[in-house]
C-alpha cells in the first residue's frame, strides 16, 4: 500500500477496523477462554465461561458487535517519520469513528462529562482519544481499543511512596476485590508503573494491548496468582478464573514518587490493528 | 436446579429459588438503567404515574443497542450493565413497587434486606449482548427515549433468557457479598505470609 493514501480510502479502513475490533477478537484472547474455561470446575462459572464463548462465536458468525457496550474509541497510533498522508488524519479517524457508529452500528456512548448530552455519533471534545506515537519508516500502524465502562470504572490510580514498591500486589488485590464481578471478570489487568500520574495511567493501558500470551515475568505472575486465589472468578460469581493475564510497563519516575495505575479489562479484550503504508 | 419461568412473575415463582439455580425466562421484561431509575424516583415524589407498569414486572439493567427500521425497532445487541450503580435507587422503588425480578450484572451491594420476600437478583454473563440478542423476540415499545438509547426504558418479549444465576435470593443468601468476603480473608492470610 502506497503511502499516498487517498482520505476516502483511509476512513474506510479505519472503520472497518472499528466493525473487525467489535465483533472478533484476536485469537489469543479466544483461547485463554477456553482454556479457562475447560480448566475451571466451578459449575456456575463454567456456565458463564460457557456463555461467554457461544457469545463470541454468535457475534462473529452474525457480524454483530460481541457486547452492547462498544466503547468509546481509543487509538494508539504510530506514525513514521516518512509517512506523508497529504491530509489531516485526526479528522478522518473521528469521520471514520462517525462512519462506524452509523454503519456497524455502534452504541453512542460519548456525552458531555457534567451535561451528560450525548452527540450521537461517539465524538465530542478530546474523543475519539488518539495516542500519537512517532517511530522511523514509511508506515502508519493503527490499533484501536474499544473499551467498555463496566470494566473502565473499576480501575485505579494510587501515588505511593518511594519506598512502598512491596505495597503494590496488595492495591492490586484490593482494587480487583473492590471490583468484584462488575467489571466482567475473567480480567486482564494493565499495570503502569513509574512515569507520572498520567503516564502510568497510559502505561497501564498500553500494556492491555499485550497479547495475552505473552510469557509473563516472575512479578506478574506473582500478581496473577494472588488474584487468581481470591476466588472472585467469572462474572464474580466465584470459582478460580478472576484474571486470565497480568502486564507490566515501567517508566523512570521522580526519585520521591512512585504512581501506580491499575487498568482493568473484561473478557472482551477487544482491539484491532491496521498497516498503511510501504514497508521500505 | 434450573427453573424456567413465565412472565408476569408471582410471589410463588421467586421464593422457591435459591442462590446459585440457573433461571431462564420467558414474556416480558423491562429495560431500566441509571437515568430511568433516577426518573422513577422523580415522577413518584411528585405523585406522577408511570407510563408502565412495575407490578410483576422483570427489570434488566441493560443499554441496549437498537436499530430503527422503517417501522420498528430491531435489537442489535442487549447485554447486561453494571448493576452497581442502581444500587442507592432500587430499595425505594421496590418499596412501592412489586417488581419481581432483577437482571444485571456484578450484583448488587446492600439490596438484598430491600429484596427479602418479594424479588429476586439475577445475574446475567457480562458482555454477552450478541447471545442476548437472539433471545429477544420483540421490541413491543419504548419509553422515555428522550433520555437517549442506552437510557430508554425498552419493553422487550424474550424466549428462555438466560442463563441467569440466582445471585441473590429472596431469602437474604447473596452470592456476591459470600465472594467477597471469602477473598477479604485471602487477602488477609496472604498479607500475614508478608
Amino acid at each position: 500500500m502506497s503511502s499516498k493514501i487517498s482520505r476516502e480510502n483511509f476512513i474506510r479502513s479505519v472503520a472497518d477496523l472499528l466493525r473487525k475490533a467489535e465483533i472478533e477478537l484476536p485469537d489469543d484472547v479466544v483461547d485463554a477462554l477456553r482454556k479457562a474455561e475447560a480448566r475451571e470446575e466451578n459449575e456456575v462459572a463454567k456456565s458463564q465461561l460457557r456463555a461467554i464463548l457461544k457469545n463470541i462465536e454468535i457475534a462473529k458468525n452474525h457480524g454483530v458487535p460481541m457486547c452492547q457496550d462498544t466503547g468509546i474509541m481509543i487509538f494508539f497510533a504510530e506514525l513514521g517519520t516518512e509517512f506523508q498522508p497529504g491530509f489531516d488524519l485526526e479528522a478522518a479517524i473521528r469521520n471514520a469513528v462517525t462512519l462506524a457508529t452509523m454503519e456497524i452500528p455502534l452504541r453512542p456512548n460519548a456525552v458531555d462529562p457534567l451535561t451528560r448530552k450525548n452527540s450521537g455519533d461517539n465524538t465530542g471534545a478530546g474523543i475519539p482519544d488518539i495516542h500519537w506515537k512517532f517511530v522511523p519508516g514509511k508506515q502508519l500502524k493503527v490499533t484501536v481499543a474499544p473499551k467498555g465502562a463496566g470494566s473502565e470504572n473499576m480501575s485505579a490510580l494510587r501515588m505511593f511512596n518511594p519506598t512502598e514498591a512491596g505495597s503494590i500486589k496488595n492495591f492490586v488485590l484490593e482494587t480487583v476485590i473492590n471490583a468484584g464481578g462488575m467489571p466482567c471478570p475473567p480480567l486482564t489487568l494493565g499495570l503502569g508503573i513509574g512515569g507520572s500520574f498520567d503516564k502510568a495511567a497510559r502505561l497501564a493501558k498500553e500494556a492491555l494491548l499485550e497479547p495475552l500470551d505473552t510469557p509473563m515475568n516472575e512479578f506478574e505472575k506473582g500478581i496473577l496468582d494472588a488474584v487468581n486465589s481470591l476466588g472472585i472468578g467469572c462474572m464474580g460469581l466465584g470459582g478460580s478464573t478472576t484474571a486470565l493475564a497480568v502486564h507490566v510497563k515501567t517508566a523512570h519516575c521522580h526519585t520521591a514518587s512512585l504512581p501506580v495505575a491499575v487498568n482493568i479489562q473484561c473478557w472482551a479484550n477487544r482491539h484491532a490493528s491496521i498497516v498503511f503504508g510501504e514497508e521500505k | 436446579m434450573e427453573y424456567h419461568l413465565q412472565t408476569p412473575l408471582k410471589r410463588e415463582d421467586i421464593e422457591k429459588l435459591n442462590a446459585g439455580d440457573i433461571v431462564y425466562i420467558s414474556g416480558e421484561i423491562l429495560t431500566a438503567r441509571d437515568e430511568a431509575h433516577a426518573r422513577i424516583l422523580e415522577m413518584e415524589e411528585k405523585g406522577e404515574k408511570l407510563p408502565f407498569s412495575l407490578e410483576g414486572a422483570v427489570i434488566y439493567h441493560c443499554g441496549p443497542l437498537m436499530q430503527q427500521t422503517e417501522s420498528d425497532w430491531e435489537v442489535v445487541s442487549a447485554g447486561p450493565t453494571t448493576s452497581g450503580r442502581m444500587s442507592k435507587m432500587t430499595p425505594p422503588i421496590l418499596k412501592t413497587h412489586e417488581i419481581r425480578a432483577i437482571i444485571g450484572k456484578g450484583g448488587m451491594k446492600g439490596v438484598a434486606d430491600a429484596l427479602k420476600n418479594r424479588c429476586v437478583y439475577l445475574a446475567y454473563t457480562g458482555g454477552c449482548a450478541a447471545l442476548a440478542a437472539e433471545l429477544i423476540k420483540e421490541v413491543k415499545t419504548v419509553h422515555w427515549l428522550d433520555l437517549g438509547m442506552p437510557e430508554a426504558v425498552w419493553v422487550l418479549r424474550v424466549k428462555e433468557f438466560g442463563p441467569l444465576i440466582v445471585g441473590i435470593d429472596s431469602k437474604g443468601k447473596d452470592i456476591f457479598t459470600e465472594v467477597r468476603e471469602k477473598a477479604e480473608k485471602v487477602l488477609e492470610k496472604l498479607d500475614k505470609q508478608n
